[in-house]
């Protein structure tokens, strides 16, 4: 006699990670002001908050220039020391990938000495900067969190 | 290839469960995939999943959360209302097709 054994199979179904532990942080510490600098931070934390990951960007030294309402129309490649650039171009830090992270409850903060050094007020900063910080109030927000240097 | 079997049905997905042959989806099964992860589908949910329905059938791509947002006219703050904390991969699951390979 054959035993036919039913398995009630649970269907396959994505695992969204409902179950783990929501507390993972991204900490992304923007110094550089190139274009080409500027983007990795701002792609990776898009894609950090779209994974539900909590995600804090700090703008410090030329950094700066990517919220500075100034200059953060004219970030700029440079051909000179890179030999894989073959053309010169020049751009924009588009404002909506901005927009994105802070409508993901991305945050952004300024450093408060960059801030001082390039004697600024807020209102010269992007409108979605949360604060201007402190290295110490950093260390604190930076707290348990992934950091990424750039 | 693997199958799985939700509602009565077999189901062509890929080892995390996707659908991979959009044509097995419709309307119907999109409420009983919503209902595998907790997700009660609204008029508001409908507005999404249609455009990332119609979008893949134009582009041959899942569209990305901004894309969803720019294109679909659906704030990205809503769509993190709609469907939490992973919106662009629960809305790919409802919709039947596969994750965005997106970027941005």
């Amino acid at each position: 006699m054959t035993t036919t054994t039913t398995l009630q199979e649970q269907p396959l179904v994505p695992d969204f990670g409902e179950e783990a532990d929501t507390d993972r942080k991204l900490v992304i510490i923007c110094s550089k002001g190139n274009l080409d600098m500027a983007y990795p931070a701002l792609v990776m934390a898009n894609a950090a908050l779209g994974e539900g990951i909590e995600t804090h960007l700090f703008f410090t030294f030329w950094g700066f220039d990517v919220i500075n309402n100034a200059t953060m129309q004219d970030l700029k490649f440079t051909p000179v020391g890179n030999t894989a650039m073959h053309i010169q171009q020049a751009g924009a830090v588009r404002p909506e990938m901005l927009e994105q992270i802070v409508a993901m409850d991305g945050h952004l903060w300024a450093c408060k000495m960059s801030f001082d050094m390039q004697h600024l007020s807020e209102d010269d900063l992007y409108d979605g900067v949360d604060g201007v910080i402190s290295a110490a109030d950093f260390m604190d927000l930076s707290q348990d969190g992934q950091l990424l240097f750039i | 290839m693997m199958t799985t079997t939700i509602a009565g049905r077999e189901l062509q997905v890929n080892e995390e469960g996707f659908l991979t042959d959009p044509t097995q989806w419709d309307e119907e099964l999109a409420g009983v995939l919503a209902g595998q992860i907790g997700i009660m589908l609204t008029d508001a949910h409908w507005k999404a999943i249609r455009f990332l329905r119609s979008d893949h059938a134009v582009t041959g791509q899942t569209p990305t959360l901004r894309r969803v947002s720019t294109t679909g006219g659906i704030p990205v703050k809503q769509l993190f209302t709609l469907f939490p904390k992973k919106p662009a991969k629960k809305m790919a699951y409802i919709a039947g097709l596969p994750k965005p390979v997106g970027c941005v």
